[in-house]
């Protein structure tokens, strides 16, 4: 086996920093994810409704987040508060904000296409059993958007927990950011811990993913 | 037909929002018309910690060590100016592409993450005196040492990393020197090691570091045109920390404390051949 250098992961803190830095990671994608997903489920039952404002104002707000990318909206929720409006927030705080909008904006489109994919003959079904519009919501129309969304919904989490490698353009040090210093810090050691900790962390993103693909399979057999 | 009325209204709205939100940042970027963004000397000593925005995995100018801790270069100064202040430093890691926006909101009171002092930069921030030169070296293998480049031979070629400082200063210099472009450190290397090429033309702390790691290779040309020099930058118009600053290295200047950073972070990849060529002691030139 080529030598991968990854025997710097034992030198000092190395290991604990790279792991300090996937919980930086985490901690700010799940906040984001575990606030736009109920916003975002919310929005777009809106989006699939009739009211023509609501539906302007959240189309506009959709098509504003999914021009940007991320890196602009995070370099916005940074530096330009601070230069629009003199707020001062930290760097984390920007992160989380920018991920749950772009969360929120993303979820609420695939909730609306799931809405809508549902056929007409459903809501006509449950009419005609005597639900009303809210019954059928609840009992008929959501259940089913519910089991279409799990793997759109598990691509847009794993995607936001893995578009976090961008916050360390706003200074916020996470894994891959603390994997880079590493491997400059040891440069002249071991030249080749770039592959070993690419490696690392390719395997520490997996670990961080995989549960939650196993979390979808498991729901998706349990809503058949 | 109300469709796409609709659509249309919708597409005038998204511009307006985003021209908007483009407008905002233009305005803003002028001189700070929603007030200082800086903090004085007085403020900095006040609050007791000073935001020192700098490189955390540039090896040896700064770089975490292997315990999490800041080092290098640039951080060793950056220690002293906390010292000196009487505050505790709060080291930013910056990147090279935003080191000039952390100064203009005030998220950094200094950056002191290998800055070259260029005009453009000169018009976004201030910078205090230096404290590093940077120039552009040549290394070769040490069987055919290139020490000029006035008498270059016709067939030889030169290696450069696209996009550098070197690419242009030989395009601009030397037009007559043929040129092998390479997208990476990795690659470049590989190519003088091959012996695609008669030279490799880059920052000299880069060819110095180099020659020093691999032996049969000399750096025949240590300083190459122009020399550039490192300052640290405050915010536009933060005329008391940039006059303390400049004050500080001055003082500095009269201990040789430069010469002792240099000692201390980069004696180790660049050898003490370089340190009068590297160094700049009391912002003096």
């Amino acid at each position: 086996m080529p030598d991968l250098g990854l025997s710097v992961l034992l030198k000092g803190k190395n290991m604990a920093r790279l792991l300090g830095g996937l919980w930086v990671a985490l901690r700010i994608s799940l906040i984001a994810v575990a606030i736009s997903l109920p916003l975002g489920i919310l929005l777009g039952v809106l989006m699939a409704g009739k009211n023509r404002v609501v539906k302007a104002i959240l189309r506009v707000y959709l098509e504003f987040i999914r021009i940007m990318p991320q890196m602009v909206l995070l370099f916005l929720g940074f530096f330009g508060t601070t230069r629009a409006f003199g707020w001062n927030i930290s760097a984390e705080l920007a992160a989380i904000i920018v991920f749950t909008l772009w969360g929120t904006a993303e979820m609420s489109d695939l909730v609306r296409g799931a809405i809508i994919s549902i056929p007409r003959h459903q809501y006509e079904s449950s009419q005609a059993l005597g639900l009303n519009k809210r019954q059928t919501y609840f009992y008929i129309i959501l259940p089913q958007a519910a089991r279409r969304l799990i793997p759109l919904s598990i691509n847009l989490i794993t995607r936001m927990i893995k578009t976090t490698s961008l916050v360390l353009m706003i200074g916020v040090v996470e894994v891959l950011k603390v994997a880079q210093q590493i491997i400059e810090a040891n440069r002249m050691t071991s030249p080749n811990a770039a592959f070993g900790l690419y490696l690392t962390v390719f395997v520490l993103y997996f670990l961080a993913c995989w549960p939650i693909s196993l979390l979808a399979r498991y729901l998706e057999k349990k809503w058949r | 037909m109300k469709k796409m009325k609709f659509l249309l209204v919708m597409a005038l709205l998204g511009l307006l929002v985003f021209s908007l939100a483009a407008c905002g940042g233009g305005d803003a970027s002028g001189s700070g018309d929603n007030g200082v963004v800086y903090r004085t000397v007085d403020e900095i000593k006040a609050d007791g910690t000073i935001n020192i925005g700098v490189f955390s995995d540039k090896n040896p100018f700064g770089y975490v060590d292997e315990n999490g801790e800041y080092q290098g270069y640039d951080v060793y100064f950056a220690r002293r100016i906390g010292e000196d202040l009487g505050v505790k430093v709060n080291f930013v890691s910056t990147e090279a592409a935003n080191r000039t926006e952390y100064l203009q909101t005030g998220k950094v009171d200094i950056i002191l993450a290998n800055f070259t002092v260029t005009p453009e930069r000169a018009e976004e921030v201030d910078f205090a005196a230096p404290y590093m030169n940077v120039a552009l070296g040549v290394v070769s293998p040490s069987d055919r040492v290139i020490e000029s480049l006035d008498d270059w031979a016709a067939d030889d070629e030169m290696i450069v990393i696209s996009g550098t400082t070197a690419e242009t200063y030989l395009i601009n210099n030397y037009p007559d020197i043929k040129l092998q472009k390479y997208d990476s450190y990795a690659t470049a290397k590989n190519a003088l090691e091959n012996g695609n090429g008669a030279a490799w033309a880059n920052d000299n702390t880069e060819v110095l570091a180099y020659a020093l790691q691999n032996a049969g290779y000399t750096v025949g040309i240590p300083e190459l045109g122009n020399q550039d020099t490192i300052a640290p930058a405050v915010s536009k118009g933060n005329a008391t920390l940039l006059d303390w600053l400049n004050d500080e290295i001055v003082a500095l200047g009269e201990e040789n404390f430069f010469h002792e950073d240099y000692k201390a972070t980069l004696a180790d990849t660049y050898g003490m051949d370089y340190m009068e060529s590297l160094v700049v002691e009391g912002g003096a030139q």
